[in-house]
């Protein structure tokens, strides 16, 4: 019920991003999620791809520091109160979650979830309950 | 590792007749140079000292300094005293400032250089029989030369790789089963990396180093162990000291203790001073190191500054040698950095780094004038990927670094985090800081 999701220290310099993610094209790697946490000197590029493994490997063989962690993705409702409804599950078991990010589908009425938690086992036991959609790697890889 | 001793009489002289020899020799030094050296004997006239002025060790005070801008301005052979046919070897320093300076040796020079370095390389944990990969740069520099002489002097086997071309150094110590590398601290941990890199093909337990005999630049305890777990063969480091003015390497080197570098003393009469007054400190004080060189004659040094700034133990150690230990050399006089009026010693936030598991061990020093006051910076390469799920780790690590250097140097200064193998690695000293303050 994980999926894998790649997260990169990356500096803040002038086309640090572009080079990274050039390093991931040129392997053949499709990237189908992206989000970037920075500060002013440095930043945790999140990444989920169609081959995860391969694209650590071609990372860490440049030299960068990567990892690669589980994540829970789930679809949600395309409509108002869509994510309201299943981020109110996790916070009434009292999950935290470290960060998350969201973006919409080429389906109609459907946007997907991808969420970090404290704890997993509560998280997706508490998003069962509301009845998401959480979604294996496989089919977020082949989105 | 075996406690061995080289020259068991000079090393482990009672230290009132080694006191006596050295009396004896700085007598015999003085005498020498005002009769054969143009350059001192006008300055031992000019200050009124002869040799017979010399009656303890403590009126080696009289004698006045001799600095390195001395070497300059007699470039390049001025203070030689023998003949040119008594020199058998001449070295040179870089010179990237200015000329270069140059030192000269005799036959008998160069056996005592051989005999000082064969003694730390004993010490060090090489013997006859050890295969000690040379990886200093041979030429002009006086550290691959002297270390190489020491060596085939106890009977090691002597594998002369010089520095660079590193994929070459590590396929000779697998193929030859080095067992000891003669390297500075950073090249040895580079070494180590690259071996480490290529692990796949060449797995670690291909290497059989056993001794590490570093020198050139210091090392830290931090890094040293560093260096060791990289290796993971067991390797045993030391550090040892010299410069060319006092012949190269061969001045002082660690025994298995590592609780501080042992001085050659019948051949090295050592003091610490204050560097901006020329005082001279109390025993067991820190300040610049002046060491005369009891025994040259081909370019004999009296009371060389060496800018170095160390502390001198005067007791037996553990291991039997009652030479006088000098303590790591804590910063350079001139390597000194004032930020904000405070002095700092690269050295020192080194000491604050290394250790830490999240970071590499290179580290670069950036200062900048903002709004007319000093900023430091330190670059620390983040290697630890598990830090990378929680934002807030880092920020912390950032953080906790900050604070190990603010209570060491007692100023607060900012720490980067950049990405691994961004900071210029150096096969030679590391170059550690970069002031931007005046620009």
């Amino acid at each position: 019920m994980y999926i894998k999701q790649l997260s990169v220290f990356v500096e803040n310099k002038d086309g640090r991003l572009a080079e990274i993610t050039t390093i991931i094209a040129n392997a053949g790697i499709d990237i189908r999620a992206l989000s970037i946490a920075d500060t002013t000197d440095f930043g945790i590029l999140r990444l989920v791809v169609d081959k995860p493994y391969e694209a650590e490997d071609i990372l860490k063989a440049a030299g960068l520091t990567v990892s690669l962690t589980d994540v829970i993705a789930i679809g949600i409702p395309d409509r108002p109160g869509g994510f309201a409804e299943t981020i109110t599950a996790v916070a009434n078991k009292a999950v935290a979650v470290e960060y998350m990010y969201a973006f919409i589908s080429r389906e109609q009425d459907r946007a997907y979830l991808i969420m970090r938690v404290a704890d997993n086992e509560t998280a997706i036991a508490a998003l069962r309950a509301q009845g998401c959609d959480l979604l294996d790697g496989e089919s977020v890889y082949q989105l | 590792m075996e406690n061995r001793i080289f020259n068991k009489e000079m090393e482990c002289m009672p230290r009132r007749e080694l006191e006596a020899l050295q009396l004896e020799r700085l007598k015999s030094l003085v005498d020498y140079c005002e009769r054969n050296s143009e350059f001192y004997s006008k300055r031992l006239a000019k200050a009124g000292v002869t040799a017979d002025k010399i009656k303890s060790l403590s009126d080696i005070q009289y004698i006045p300094y001799t600095t390195k801008d001395d070497l300059r301005d007699t470039y390049p052979f001025g203070m030689i005293s023998v003949p040119m046919e008594k020199i058998v070897r001449v070295h040179a320093s870089s010179g990237t400032t200015g000329n270069p300076t140059v030192v000269a040796y005799t036959r008998e020079d160069m056996e005592n250089w051989s005999e000082q370095v064969a003694r730390l390389a004993v010490a060090a944990g090489a013997n006859a029989g050890t295969i000690v990969q040379i990886c200093f740069g041979y030429g002009m520099f006086t550290g691959a030369l002297g270390l190489h002489y020491g060596l085939e002097k106890i009977g090691a086997v002597v594998v002369p790789t010089s520095s660079g071309n590193t994929e070459k150094q590590l396929k000779f110590m697998r193929d030859f089963g080095t067992d000891a590398i003669v390297a500075t601290p950073s090249y040895c941990m580079y070494l180590a990396e690259a071996a480490r890199s290529m692990a796949d093909k060449y797995p670690m337990e291909m290497y059989k180093l056993k001794y590490g005999i570093l020198g050139s630049e210091g090392s830290t305890p931090e890094m040293r162990a560093e260096i060791e777990k990289h290796w993971g063969s067991g390797i045993f480091c030391t550090d040892n000291y010299g410069m060319s003015e006092l012949n190269g390497p061969g001045m002082s080197g660690e025994c298995m203790y590592r609780d501080g570098l042992h001085i050659n003393e019948d051949h090295f009469l050592c003091e610490t001073i204050d560097s901006a007054s020329g005082d001279v400190l109390g025993k067991g004080e820190t300040g610049e190191l002046v060491v005369t060189n009891l025994t040259k004659r081909g370019l004999p040094m009296l009371r060389y500054r060496t800018k170095d700034i160390t502390s001198i133990n005067y007791d037996t150690c553990k291991c039997g040698r009652t030479s006088a230990r000098m303590h790591k050399i804590i910063g350079r006089s001139d390597d000194m950095i004032k930020v904000r009026g405070v002095n700092v010693f690269p050295s020192q936030v080194e000491s604050a780094l290394i250790g830490m598991t999240e970071i590499s061990p290179n580290y670069l020093i950036v200062l900048r004038r903002e709004n007319y006051s000093d900023s430091m910076e330190v670059r620390v390469e983040l290697i630890d990927s598990s830090l990378l799920d929680r934002y807030g780790e880092l920020v912390a690590l950032q953080k906790r670094i900050q604070d190990n250097i603010k209570n060491i140097l007692g100023i607060a200064i900012k720490v980067s985090l950049v990405e691994p193998n961004s900071i210029e690695r150096f096969t030679g000293k590391a170059k550690r800081v970069l002031d931007l303050r005046n620009q």
